[in-house]
């Protein structure tokens, strides 16, 4: 595929993204005019845009919506919900012509050709049934135009056209870059109708010069649109940077086109014909002004002494005419407020860089690489004790901590996105299920690696239909619970020590408990003698092959729900947890780090290995008097904090020191002690995945490399935690499990770190 | 030197073969007084194609020489007239009698 049309298809799903968002918008207030105009100009880019690549399909149904958009956009159609969801089923067909194009396909297949053929009928309904409104419409563009006429006969010196006059010429790399300004033209008379065009072929060179790739053409276009100045800029926009653009807008006065034809750079009197000849201007009109331009220049020259004429700076004529009040004040006004306001979507625009996010990765790759060199540069120049050296590696490795932190912030994207896509999910479905929903979002600025926001999309995507489904009650039940008839779906998320917190809540009936545990007896994933607690119950939804709905609907409950979710999180090292409270709603809890790649670590050492604590969960660190006896507990100012002691974990050899440690880390609203035989430090870890074979492991989220050349591991500090509450649990309960630490038989991979 | 010779395309008129067709155009005129191109089997013409066609008039131009286009497909002629460049190239188009009802 070419460059083109992938940068089309990728802006066209942005600007759908936009339409459908506007759409939803619009639905919930009706009365916004700036909405619907959102709506038309992105229905508008798209259609531009795929003239350009000469797309027909998508231009063809694209002009259809537009029609409507326009009546919309007029006044002459109101807003419905019927018209809302046939505009939003657009936008749904737009996404697959838009998966035909991008599978290089020359045509949509049968079934979407037909669907597309089925959608402009209904659109042409709708049209057809607002045809009896658009005559005050009509009306009032007749007394807009008596205006104009009006306005003529004042100004003075403006020429009698209503067409706008565009000039063109083509840098020489047009052709080159894969666009061929013909179809530009074309297109630019798909806006309305072009009345007259001439080619200028003045820029060719002699044929010995001339390099049939490049372009040497421009074009003098009279069209005649109702579209705006940005519109006719935008036909324009992939080659913005490759060519000469000059636009002036109907009922332009004689100064404007005299300048244009200065500006231009073929000889004056030669432009002066093509306009000419394309109809812009009668030939009195450019004689008259070309003298008047001259006449003013032969004065200035008489004013300073005569001497230098060439020196003396043509006054401009535009400043000229407007001293002799020719030029009509609204039009230059409108015009300049509609260029400012291109400006300002440039000036935008410009402060965005599109970089393609494998260029990211590597840059990220390599600025891991950095800090684990630079933690090496470090250790050797403390052990070769020269204080400058030291001085030297010491602001090195800020300075390589803040490009770390910088290359990461590039990767950041917030989750607002994420979370919009659900609005057309909730209306969607809440109208299937006949219950009335609405989304509430909170902390959609809350940032987050792009790489995680891009898997959570799906497990999102299943918490929240789930909700919508099973969690909110239709609206009789609601209503008999004495509950609002509107259910709420909330979606928010936050960060909390080093990871980010994602909630999916709803106001509905809340996980029944009973069911589950009878369901989870009958799958014999527990006893039927087990106590289980009940957060310990609820996530028994997470098994896999769960689910309590007895009829399977087509929205979820087919049972391969909640473990894939679980299964998803977990493999970008999060955990998913759910609580509800019977009658109130349930609240499902996802908690993923905030980058996969570089984080700031807390180094701790038992016997002769090290690992990595995640700085962010490391609360205090205090020191650890021999506390002997079974209980693995401890009085920490007053509240007993669980600990783990790491050398039994992992089953480490040799004796604990006298003087041990106690490293506080917090995770989830749970604190827990974690005994090492000694601090390091901090230290940037650079995580690196651990082999397939340590997939199971638990208590070990991953490894890096020490500036020493040694390999470190990182604590999972969720896992930790959970373990040592968990393990006190059982104990309070008088449980006893096999091994409060499954370590799934990897124990001698781990005590292989010794040697 | 011969003195006037006929050139049939049979290529597109197109950025892709614009190189080659410079070469064999302006060869073509270097070799006659009067050139004939007959652009009959053109099935496809864009900026550049049109850009050769308007560099070898205005070279025979130069040259005192003549470039006649004696045969236009749909596609040159749709583009000739869509740019109004009939006048300029001056060569008389044939429009077909059934598409110019």
């Amino acid at each position: 595929m070419d460059e083109l049309t992938s940068v089309f298809i990728q802006e066209s799903r942005e600007q759908l993204a936009e339409m459908e968002a506007g759409l939803l918008r619009l639905e919930q207030t009706p009365d916004d005019a700036s909405g619907i105009d959102t709506i038309f100009r992105a229905a508008h880019t798209i259609k531009g845009a795929s003239g350009v690549i000469e797309c027909q399909f998508i231009e063809t149904f694209m002009h259809r919506v537009e029609n409507i958009l326009d009546a919309l956009r007029n006044g002459e159609a109101d807003i419905s919900a019927a018209l809302t969801t046939l505009l939003l089923e657009c936008c749904d067909h737009l996404g697959s012509l838009l998966d035909v194009l991008a599978a290089q396909a020359s045509e949509p297949s049968a079934d979407v050709a037909a669907r597309g053929e089925a959608l402009s009928e209904h659109l042409e309904q709708f049209l057809s049934a607002i045809v009896p409104t658009q005559e005050p419409a009509a009306r009032t563009n007749l007394a807009a135009q008596d205006d104009d006429g009006e306005v003529e006969s004042s100004g003075g010196g403006v020429v009698n056209t209503d067409s706008w006059h565009i000039s063109v010429r083509f840098g020489p790399n047009v052709m080159r870059g894969g666009v061929d300004p013909l179809s530009l033209l074309r297109y630019l008379g798909g806006l309305g109708e072009i009345i007259g065009i001439e080619t200028v072929s003045d820029g060719l060179p002699p044929a010995a010069d001339m390099d049939p790739e490049s372009c040497y053409l421009g074009f003098e276009v009279r069209l005649q649109t109702k579209a705006s100045k940005a519109d006719i800029e935008r036909v324009f926009t992939f080659v913005s940077d490759e060519c000469d653009l000059r636009i002036l807008p109907p009922h332009s006065n004689v100064a404007d086109y005299i300048r244009l034809i200065q500006e231009l750079p073929e000889d004056d009197m030669r432009i002066g014909e093509i306009l000419v000849r394309c109809g812009a201007l009668t030939q009195a009109e450019v004689d008259h002004g070309l003298q008047a331009q001259h006449e003013v220049l032969l004065a200035q020259g008489e004013s300073s002494g005569g001497a230098d004429t060439t020196a003396a700076s043509p006054a401009p004529l535009g400043a000229i005419l407007v001293d002799s009040k020719v030029v009509h004040k609204e039009t230059v006004e409108a015009a300049i407020a509609k260029q400012n306001q291109v400006v300002d979507k440039r000036a935008r625009e410009a402060q965005l860089v599109r970089v393609h996010a494998d260029k990211l990765d590597k840059l990220i790759d390599l600025v891991g690489e950095l800090v684990i060199a630079g933690a090496s540069a470090n250790l050797l120049a403390l052990k070769s004790r020269q204080t400058d050296l030291v001085e030297a590696t010491s602001v090195l490795s800020r300075l390589v901590e803040d490009i770390r932190d910088s290359a990461l912030q590039l990767r950041m994207v917030q989750i607002g996105d994420t979370f919009n896509r659900f609005h057309r999910v909730v209306r969607d479905v809440s109208k299937d299920l006949g219950k009335e929903i609405e989304l509430s979002i909170s902390g959609a600025e809350t940032e987050l690696d792009k790489t995680v926001v891009e898997k959570i999309g799906d497990p999102l995507m299943h918490l929240v239909r789930n909700s919508l489904d099973h969690g909110i009650e239709p609206v009789a039940v609601r209503l008999e619970r004495g509950k609002p008839a509107c259910g709420r779906v909330s979606l928010n998320a936050y960060h909390d020590s080093g990871s980010i917190v994602i909630e999916v809540s709803d106001d509905g009936g809340g996980l029944n408990l009973e069911r589950i545990r009878a369901k989870a007896i009958e799958r014999e994933l527990i006893q039927p003698g087990d106590t289980l607690s009940e957060s310990d119950i609820q996530n028994l939804i997470f098994e896999p092959g769960f689910s309590t709905v007895e009829t399977v609907s087509k929205l979820s409950g087919r049972g391969v729900g909640m473990d894939v979710v679980r299964r998803n999180i977990t493999a970008l090292r999060g955990t998913v947890d759910v609580a509800s409270v019977a009658g109130e709603g349930a609240t499902f809890t996802i908690r993923l780090p905030l980058t996969l790649a570089i984080i700031d670590g807390f180094l701790v050492g038992v016997d002769k290995a090290a690992y990595v604590i995640p700085l962010d969960s490391v609360v205090e660190c205090i020191e650890h008097k021999d506390i002997s006896g079974g209980r693995n507990f401890l009085n920490l100012r007053g509240e007993p904090l669980p600990f783990i002691r790491l050398r039994e974990l992992f089953e480490v050899g040799g004796q604990a020191p006298a003087r041990e440690s106690i490293v506080v880390v917090q995770f989830g609203g749970q604190r827990a002690g974690i005994v090492v035989d000694q601090l390091m430090g901090e230290f940037q870890t650079v995580i690196k995945p651990l082999g397939r074979l340590f997939a199971k492991l638990r208590g070990i989220g991953g490894s890096t490399i020490l500036g020493s050349g040694e390999v470190a591991l990182i604590l999972d500090v969720a896992a930790l935690v959970n373990m040592v509450s968990r393990s006190e649990e059982t104990l309070l309960y008088g449980h006893r499990v096999a091994s409060p630490f499954a370590l799934s038989g990897s124990n001698t991979v781990i005590r292989g770190n010794e040697h | 030197m011969t003195e006037s010779r006929r050139l049939a395309l049979s290529q597109n008129l197109t950025i892709y073969q614009a190189l080659e067709q410079k070469h064999e155009l302006l060869d073509a005129l270097a070799d006659a007084d009067e050139l004939e191109l007959d652009l009959a089997q053109v099935a496809e013409i864009d900026a550049a194609g049109l850009q050769l066609l308007i560099l070898l008039k205005k070279e025979a131009q130069h040259a005192g020489k003549r470039v006649s286009i004696v045969a236009h497909s749909q596609a040159v002629r749709a583009v000739i007239d869509f740019c109004n460049l009939a006048a300029e190239l001056g060569d008389p188009l044939v429009i077909p009698a059934c598409e110019a009802s």
